[in-house]
């Protein structure tokens, strides 16, 4: 019970009669690193929005380490942000910025300088102090955000896609530079993203959201191969999801065929979502496919190849590291368990 | 070359309406005419300038210009801030009443004034009703106050709440979020950034203060001398084109060093404070 810093209850957020966040249930326990995961506009920087306190909750309660916070402003607030686009100050150099929030602390000037000077330290960004906001780049900000929330000491720290602004190869460096610090520092770091990669790299634990709605809360290899339903699997890594019927326990038919399957619990001839990663399909001889179909586009990913195979009246998406030519029959090979069986949705 | 030709009407104009006009004047300033017609080059009319009688009109004209300009600072703020958190639905509405007085000719709404503050006008004739006795407003000092803020105010207000509009809201609130309250956040982040705002707004007040005529015509008299009845004076009535034009230099000279001074004031790197009349 203590141990959850955070804690939402059937929190609502409307925006002129539009209910942007529906009814939501969370938690974020101490020292965790909790993801809000979603497609734009699925209500998840509301959510942190109203855990930083810049939005008031339509309905519902905010507990802050078990005492009400639903109507506490900011300021009041033991939880700092880092914005989506950084927020430094203009008007105010490098260290003007750090020491904004030690200064209304009142903080002796001394002290000051020395958290600060260890903080550029931590974010790798030493004698930055006398330099002004529109000299540094996109990166550098970005650090420097980080620096000026973190120097307050806060018991949670929530991140609104920081990395978003971030060129590929910078934000994979970031990731796991902010994963350390939450693991040095053991501050409880909420963090928002779309980014479903960046979520199963740094979370402890994972909320998908989609229309102001939790889709799935877990861990990152639950929510990957355990996905409760057809979205939360087509958004976390690419998936072919065909619509099929649970005959019984342990048997669906789809593409005009019966599977054997480990999901069991539907009810008998339940209309269900089959949901199959292209990962787990092997392409095989015709002859010796459990079905037929032609290799209509190969594209090469790095790792591995992306085909697109014609099946009746669907499309597969394959991945494989052998590449089968453009316009080559080909069979599909499934076994059982690679056939993930889910309510269909409504 | 295109780009060349299409600045040229620019240049035309500027050349035509700028530079000719204050080379002229600056012309005439340095003449003297004879009483035979002859002209003979002289400083002699910027040293009349200097004449204690004139020195005086010159601080009046400051002291009421910078007096105008402190009374629209303090109230157009509150205005602007007030106008830039309206919900947006009223604020076009709102703004819209701030401009609509400046569609009406200048001259008809400083007369307008006149009949509200004169001996019979309309907040007399209310004392007299009341059966208080009449108050000379119109003709005094305050008048011309009054007239200069209720005209140039919405010069104030409109630079003020353009930068707060465009102001980033997310940097309002990472101040609340490292611990401000209201004042602190205004303090020392809403208020710096608005600097822009209020130096363009001190300008766009301060320049016509300082060089009116009109207003101190109607609500005082011909009698009260700013430095612009003085030039206009000298164009109109006394027909000494030259001490006119002396005079116009010097009072060109002290806007341009009072805007001066006021940038270097404004201080900070000059492509941070974005909206500015330099």
């Amino acid at each position: 019970m203590s141990d959850k810093i955070v804690k939402g209850l059937n929190i609502t957020k409307e925006f002129n009669g539009v209910a942007v966040v529906k009814n939501i249930d969370f938690w974020v326990k101490k020292n965790q690193f909790l993801t809000i995961l979603g497609p734009s506009g699925c209500g998840k920087t509301t959510t942190l929005r109203m855990i930083a306190g810049f939005e008031i909750p339509t309905s519902g309660k905010l507990y802050f380490e078990g005492q009400e916070i639903t109507n506490t402003p900011p300021y009041l607030r033991p939880i700092n942000t880092v914005f989506q686009k950084y927020a430094l100050f203009p008007h105010m150099n490098i260290y003007e910025n750090i020491a904004f929030g030690l200064r209304i602390k009142k903080l002796p000037e001394k002290e000051i300088a020395l958290k600060i000077s260890k903080m550029l330290e931590l974010v790798n960004l030493r004698g930055f102090e006398k330099r002004s906001v529109a000299s540094l780049s996109g990166g550098q900000q970005q650090r420097i955000a980080i620096a000026r929330a973190l120097v307050n000491e806060p018991k949670v720290l929530l991140l609104d896609e920081p990395l978003g602004a971030l060129d590929l190869k910078l934000r994979k460096e970031m990731q796991i530079e902010l994963k350390n610090m939450q693991k040095e520092l053991g501050i409880t770091f909420v963090y928002v993203t779309h980014d479903q990669e960046e979520a199963l790299t740094m979370s402890d634990k994972i909320i998908i959201m989609n229309h102001g709605e939790i889709q799935q809360i877990g861990s990152p290899t639950d929510i990957y191969n355990e996905p409760e339903n057809a979205f939360v699997a087509d958004f976390i890594g690419e998936s072919n999801i065909f619509k099929g019927t649970m005959n019984r326990d342990r048997y669906v038919t789809f593409a005009n065929r019966g599977f054997d399957c480990v999901d069991f619990g539907f009810a008998p001839n339940a209309p269900v979502d089959v949901v199959i990663r292209p990962e787990d399909v092997r392409l095989v001889e015709p002859a010796t496919g459990l079905l037929k179909g032609i290799v209509k586009s190969v594209v090469f990913k790095g790792v591995h190849y992306e085909m697109l195979v014609n099946e009746g009246d669907r499309v597969w998406m394959v991945h494989s590291t052998t590449m089968v030519p453009e316009g080559d029959e080909v069979g599909i090979w499934l076994t059982p368990d690679d056939i993930h069986i889910m309510d269909q949705e409504v | 070359m295109i780009k060349r030709l299409s600045s040229g009407p620019y240049l035309f104009w500027m050349l035509m309406f700028v530079i000719v006009p204050i080379v002229m004047i600056l012309a005439f300033s340095m003449v003297t005419v004879t009483s035979g017609g002859d002209w003979s080059f002289s400083l002699s009319n910027f040293s009349r300038a200097f004449d204690p009688i004139y020195i005086a009109v010159l601080g009046r004209s400051l002291k009421i210009a910078l007096e105008a300009t402190f009374i629209c600072f303090i109230l157009g703020y509150p205005m602007a801030m007030i106008l830039a958190k309206m919900p947006v639905k009223y604020r076009t509405f709102s703004v819209m009443l701030f401009v609509v007085p400046m569609w009406m000719n200048f001259l008809l709404r400083t007369y307008a004034w006149m009949t509200i503050l004169g001996k019979n006008g309309i907040i007399n004739g209310l004392l007299s009703l009341l059966g208080l006795p009449n108050v000379t407003f119109l003709y005094t000092e305050g008048a011309v106050l009054l007239g200069m803020v209720y005209n140039f105010l919405p010069f104030m207000v409109l630079p003020i709440y353009t930068v707060l509009m465009k102001m980033d809201q997310s940097l309002v609130e990472a101040a609340e979020d490292l611990g401000g309250d209201k004042r602190t956040v205004f303090r020392k982040v809403i208020f710096p950034l608005s600097i822009p705002g209020i130096l363009s707004g001190v300008s766009m007040v301060f320049m016509p203060s300082v060089s009116t005529f009109v207003i101190s015509n109607l609500l005082y008299g011909g009698q009260y001398m700013l430095i612009g009845n003085l030039i206009e004076q000298q164009f109109l009535v006394v027909n000494d084109w030259n001490f006119g034009s002396a005079v116009a230099m010097i009072l060109m000279l002290l806007i341009l060093a009072s805007m001066a001074i006021m940038n270097r004031f404004g201080g900070g790197n000059p492509e941070e404070r974005g909206a500015n009349l330099w």
